[in-house]
């Protein structure tokens, strides 16, 4: 589904302190599969995931999906395959503060013109799905870390995307919320999602609903199984 | 069709809510903006239709007056004059005026005596404005006495009193009779203040008084058009001298505006970071932006127009009054006709709506066109 040849990219390039996070990556994502980048901080995982989502594009190398290249669409064309193919979940969840946890759900769709009611019933659908719709009216500042990411992933599956992205999902998480994410991973893969997360915690990694394991070290593949 | 108006409500939506998690710093805003606005609209809509109020006192009054001159001062003009003037040709009706100013010492306050010609006022009598009543608490039937210029009392009696409806011009008038206004100043019979001449043709008003200039060397002829000039122009030195004084206020608050609009707090960055990161396009966050100072800056202009319009309508503008209306005991107390200029409150909209508005989008397109990936930093 994604297939990523000798792909690079720098920070800061042509400056003093010039910096290359990713130094010719060669990967193939299947669709459908569960794939999980492992590496120490500073290996490059995030970046790549940032590529695969369409939220940064290469220095140079080619990314493409479904066997179209958008590496190098311009912003306005990789925002519009972000938001009809990829759904994140950040490592710090990211939600806005001030408004309830089922609006931070409907904002992704806000600019698609969806009809108020119909998208507020599919937020709604989703966050029970989800076993946080008890917090639909909740402000996001007052969500626990687990109710938190639950709402974040409620909102990556609002405009019902092929591919979920999940930076260090269970970084912030213990042991018990961490299983129960592993938990709606499978759910969603079992939903035909193709699923790509960020991480090093064993739990996730060793877990057997992931399908691959990519090893980075220093911007550099260096295992992938 | 739809599709983009769901859009456009809900990018609404989602403004009023991001306006309303901001509480603090929106309401204050809008505070200050709305005064601005008040205090702005009201000195416009003020010193407009005081200056409509004038034209139209002044469409009723005579095209041409008369005055004698003598060494450089207006002096009383003999009725003989009226006989010169009426052989002009072009000229409709002549009369001699009869006007002048008494101090009254027990009000400390300064009367316009004027002799009406029609309805005539009987001997004895008078009929007097609306500030009179309120200085010297006279009604119907009240006797009034005035010492005469030769120090004899001349007494009248209240017939009435005029209504408020023309107080603007009527608040300080005291009308009397030809006979009590001569025994008054000890005016001669046979000579007026000045003379109000009316013309056939409006357009013959400059040739004819170029005729009676000719023909009364020893006067001077004053025109309608130049009284409303004069008054347009004093209109214009106070509301000019008001927003002056205004503008100190206005550039603090420009200042004020300009540091909260286009200061973006970590807090916004981030946020348009994440936005951007859900699949906001960058014009989609300067969309929204946009609404929130249009919401805040119109909201600022409607409310500040209406307090504008109901203080100056209906309150009868207290903060200017004593700059706007100019300096006297007497102050009239009357309700201006509420009149709106579209091109005055088009100027306002746009010297507060459109640089609060341009003042929001700029930082934000600055930190919209960001890459995305920032928030996964």
């Amino acid at each position: 589904m994604i297939h990523l040849s000798d792909v690079r990219k720098a920070f800061n390039q042509g400056k003093s302190n010039e910096f290359w996070a990713l130094k010719g990556i060669d990967l193939s994502v299947k669709a459908g599969k569960v794939t999980v980048f492992r590496g120490p901080s500073g290996s490059g995982k995030t970046t790549l995931l940032t590529l695969v989502g369409c939220l940064a594009r290469p220095t140079s190398g080619r990314v493409r999906l479904k066997d179209r290249d958008i590496s190098g669409l311009p912003e306005r064309f990789l925002t519009d395959i972000r938001r009809s193919t990829f759904g994140f979940v950040f490592q710090q969840f990211n939600l806005l503060k001030g408004i309830s946890a089922l609006e931070n759900v409907m904002i992704p769709a806000y600019p698609l013109g969806v009809d108020r009611k119909e998208l507020a019933a599919r937020a709604h659908g989703l966050m029970q799905s989800l076993d946080i719709h008890a917090k639909a009216q909740s402000n996001a500042e007052w969500l626990s870390g687990g109710e938190a990411q639950r709402v974040a992933i409620a909102r990556a599956l609002i405009n019902d995307p092929e591919v979920i992205i999940a930076d260090e999902p269970t970084a912030n998480l213990d042991s018990e919320r961490s299983k129960q994410f592993l938990g709606i991973v499978e759910t969603l893969k079992a939903s035909g999602k193709t699923v790509l997360m960020t991480s090093h915690d064993p739990l996730v990694c060793d877990t057997a609903v992931v399908d691959h394991v990519v090893s980075l070290r220093d911007g550099e593949l260096v295992e992938a199984r | 069709m739809r599709g983009w108006l769901n859009k456009q409500r809900n990018l609404l939506d989602f403004s009023l809510s991001s306006l309303s998690r901001r509480r603090g710093k929106t309401l204050g805003m809008l505070a200050v903006y709305t005064a601005i606005v008040f205090l702005l609209a009201s000195v416009m809509l003020f010193s407009h239709a005081i200056r409509r109020e004038a034209a139209t006192v002044l469409a009723k009054s005579p095209e041409v007056l008369v005055q004698r001159m003598v060494a450089g001062r207006h002096d009383l003009i003999p009725a003989r004059h009226l006989d010169a003037i009426k052989g002009i040709r072009g000229v409709q009706s002549a009369e001699g005026r009869l006007w002048g100013y008494l101090f009254d010492p027990a009000a400390a306050a300064n009367y316009t005596l004027m002799v009406p010609t029609n309805p005539r006022i009987e001997p004895g009598k008078v009929v007097i404005g609306d500030g009179v009543v309120r200085v010297r608490s006279a009604d119907p039937g009240d006797l009034m006495s005035f010492r005469a210029h030769d120090g004899s009392l001349v007494q009248f009696k209240v017939e009435s009193a005029i209504s408020r409806d023309s107080a603007l011009v009527s608040t300080d008038l005291f009308l009397v009779a030809e006979e009590d206004f001569r025994r008054l100043f000890g005016i001669a019979p046979g000579l007026f203040t000045d003379l109000a001449i009316s013309v056939r043709n409006p357009r013959e008003v400059t040739k004819i008084a170029e005729k009676i200039d000719a023909a009364l060397p020893d006067t001077r002829i004053i025109l309608r058009d130049e009284i409303l000039r004069t008054y347009e122009s004093v209109f214009d030195w106070r509301e000019g001298m008001l927003l002056v004084l205004l503008a100190g206020s206005i550039l603090a608050f420009a200042i004020f505006s300009w540091e909260k609009a286009s200061g973006l707090s970590a807090e916004e960055r981030r946020e348009i970071g994440i936005l951007k990161a859900v699949g906001w396009e960058t014009g989609d966050v300067i969309r929204l932006k946009m609404l929130e100072g249009l919401v805040v800056s119109l909201s600022a202009f409607l409310v500040g127009y209406l307090l504008a319009y109901a203080h100056v309508f209906h309150f009868g503008a207290g903060l200017f009054e004593p700059v706007l209306k100019g300096w006297a005991v007497l102050y009239p107390k009357y309700k201006l006709a509420p009149f709106v200029d579209e091109l005055q409150v088009a100027t306002l909209f746009f010297f507060t709506v459109f640089p609060y508005t341009i003042a929001t989008v700029v930082p934000i397109w600055r930190a919209a066109i960001v890459d995305p990936d920032t928030v996964m930093r």
